[in-house]
């Protein structure tokens, strides 16, 4: 089977199961919206946002809810042992790694197209005034952290301790993610906007992008077996 | 008992010369550096730089060993290579952890803060955090973590480059106040042999380490050759 | 790619201290039945994995032909049926949308036939569209097994298949073994079930702590000669 056609059924597949109970959606949408909120407690001051409040905010928010849906879709895998079936399969496994990555991806990009708003309006924050730059930044973080995270929890798969050892591995290696996202987040939200440092911050994070999804592509195999 | 290489190994003497050497070396810096000429600005303080730069050149030797090392163990399987990328995360977090207590306590005495978020004190702050997380799934990660953490490994010495960029850019948007200053003539000397001494320890380090992993490995095939016997 | 045996040289999978198999050496044939014996924890589980490429050997190697484990790929694996001690169900989706999907992922043409006559084999017909989570141990077990006879593999890797079957349902997959063996697959299958055992497989072998005793065939019951090679 060719490797789109693999990334599509496998893809497909996940959609179906989700849809069914559309219980990792909710939960990590109303998780993100919760960690905005209890955020905004701690830097809203007067009713008004501690400058480039919004952007770390946003970014915390989907590192923290990314992090618990990568969790929950790997447990689910992990119930009957699927992803071993998947193994298993004459299929070239990098197809399933990319497989598993999209069906994150687009859970994340459907939380942030909730989230952006919400944080837009909690925080008086301009989030349409560069709409593309923005997607952009959003798209290709969501990407770094994914990609990073999905391979982190599907090796974790079988390893005792998983909940708290996902966490405790990504986000150290996720680090530049984050930072190329807040800032250049920040720097199209703040009162005078740098477009120009924006790109600068969404090129690292497309060659942050790039080499680890190679990496990740090429480690695959080599971690998922015995 | 079956002999299979088994006990231990015939004793060289590369090891205790080398600990000789090292403990010498590490004797007299002390001595080099209490000779080295004080630095006009922070006077007594700046010394520390003396043992905090070359913690940072072990750390990060031992930060690119593991991530080698754990390629290398990704797709050969070979053990000696996954007993290297071990020694080398070790090595990373006690010498990361070394730099990491003499550079707040330089930063106090000679700036009158703990902790300013200075580009590199904060690169090496996310490279220690990610080779402790490397020795956490080692530890509690069950059986087979031994290979996820080669990944781990491989990510974090990958991760690196982008760190430093990350880090910095970050950091010349608010451009820092206080400057190190560049080493005076008499002070490179002193400078490099500490490096030496440093670099001497931590081969010893390396050497201690992977020999203890070995020996571990050994004592497993022993217990298993000993079930046969029974 | 196919193959005619499936052989085991000196097969060793350790974890630490604690080895899980010895020196396992077994050949078997195109057109066998093997019951792979043994007492909990003897290693059955992890010869099966082996044998379906999902865990490598520490030492030793499996040729499954003339090819090896260590360089199987994607074409290899296309042979390999396993039904394991996790049934690797879809619970959120029905009966028919796991034959489906894993109809697809093994390249198998004719998908809507192939599940139509998966589902008549498995008795569950007319439960085709609910979902797995509703459904018993036993179904669970019958769906699994078609699952993994989907592909029409090569090389048949049964662990305790009878669990949880009704007695005309063990009757039911026994002639399915048996038909398999006639087919000309290699069927490697792991019981308790010495009576079921029996009835379909020519050879058996038992594993005791990793290492693999051969079973005389013979006219006494099996569970004797099954007690005689595995002393306690």
């Amino acid at each position: 089977m060719t490797f789109l056609a693999t990334v599509w059924l496998v893809v497909r597949k996940d959609l179906l199961v989700e849809l069914r109970s559309r219980e990792i959606l909710y939960t990590t949408v109303f998780f993100a919206v919760s960690c905005v909120l209890v955020f905004s407690f701690g830097f809203v001051r007067d009713g008004q946002p501690i400058d480039g409040a919004a952007a770390g905010i946003l970014w915390i928010a989907i590192a923290f809810s990314g992090t618990l849906a990568l969790g929950r879709t790997f447990e689910r895998e992990r119930q009957s042992e699927t992803l071993r079936a998947l193994l298993l399969a004459p299929v070239d496994r990098p197809a399933l790694y990319v497989a598993k990555l999209v069906g994150v991806l687009v859970l994340l990009l459907a939380v942030e197209a909730l989230v952006v708003p919400l944080v837009g309006i909690l925080f008086q924050a301009p989030v349409l005034r560069a709409p593309w730059t923005l997607a952009a930044l959003l798209v290709a973080g969501t990407i770094g952290f994914a990609c990073v995270g999905t391979l982190f929890a599907a090796m974790l798969v079988r390893a005792r301790s998983r909940d708290v050892l996902l966490p405790v591995l990504l986000y150290p290696v996720t680090v530049p993610v984050i930072i190329a996202g807040v800032r250049g987040t920040a720097a199209l939200l703040q009162a005078d906007p740098d477009a120009a440092m924006a790109r600068a911050w969404l090129s690292l994070l497309v060659f942050f992008d790039v080499i680890f999804i190679t990496l990740s592509l090429w480690v695959f195999e080599p971690l998922m077996t015995e | 008992m079956r002999d299979q290489g088994s006990g231990i190994s015939s004793p060289s003497y590369a090891f205790p010369a080398l600990a000789v050497l090292t403990a010498a070396a590490l004797a007299y810096a002390p001595v080099m550096i209490a000779q080295a000429p004080v630095e006009s600005t922070m006077l007594l303080v700046q010394k520390i730089f003396y043992f905090h730069v070359p913690a940072w050149f072990v750390m990060f030797t031992g930060a690119f060993t593991c991530g080698i090392a754990s390629g290398i163990y990704l797709f050969t399987r070979s053990r000696n290579a996954d007993r290297y990328a071990l020694t080398g995360a070790e090595l990373a977090v006690v010498f990361g952890l070394i730099g990491l207590t003499t550079g707040p306590i330089w930063a106090r005495k000679a700036w009158g803060i703990w902790w300013d978020w200075d580009a590199k004190l904060t690169l090496a702050l996310i490279v220690w955090l990610t080779f402790i997380a490397y020795l956490l799934l080692r530890r509690y990660g069950g059986p087979g973590s031994d290979r996820l953490a080669a990944g781990v490994g491989l990510f974090g010495a990958a991760n690196i480059p982008f760190v430093y960029y990350s880090v910095n850019w970050w950091r010349t948007i608010h451009p820092k106040t206080s400057v190190v200053p560049s080493l005076g003539p008499g002070m490179r000397g002193t400078f490099w042999f500490c490096v030496l001494a440093f670099m001497l320890l931590m081969t010893l380090l390396v050497a201690a380490r992977v020999h203890l992993e070995r020996q571990r490995d050994r004592l497993d095939q022993l217990y298993l050759a000993a079930e046969d016997d029974l | 790619m196919d193959f005619e045996s499936l052989t085991f040289s000196d097969v060793t999978r350790t974890y630490g201290r604690r080895r899980a198999l010895h020196r396992v050496s077994l050949t078997c044939g195109a057109g066998e039945v093997v019951a792979l014996l043994g007492a909990n924890g003897a290693g059955k589980s992890t010869l099966l994995s082996i044998a379906a490429t999902l865990i490598e050997p520490t030492s030793g190697e499996v040729r499954f032909g003339q090819a090896t484990g260590r360089t199987a790929g994607p074409a290899l694996r296309a042979r390999i049926g396993l039904l394991a001690h996790d049934l690797y169900l879809y619970p959120e989706l029905s009966a028919a949308e796991n034959l489906e999907f894993f109809a697809r992922l093994y390249r198998r043409g004719d998908v809507t036939h192939r599940v139509d006559t998966a589902l008549c084999a498995a008795g569950l017909a007319d439960r085709r569209d609910e979902p797995v989570a509703g459904f018993s141990r036993g179904m669970r077990q019958r769906l699994a097994i078609e699952r993994a006879l989907l592909h029409e593999p090569r090389l048949v890797l049964l662990d305790e298949p009878f669990t949880g079957l009704d007695d005309r349902s063990v009757m039911a997959l026994q002639d399915r073994i048996s038909a398999l063996g006639r087919a000309g697959c290699i069927v490697l299958l792991t019981t308790h079930d010495l009576e079921a055992a029996e009835a379909v497989a020519e050879r058996a072998v038992v594993l005791t702590r990793g290492r693999l005793v051969p079973i005389e065939p013979g006219p006494t019951p099996l569970r004797e000669r099954y007690r005689r090679a595995s002393p306690a």
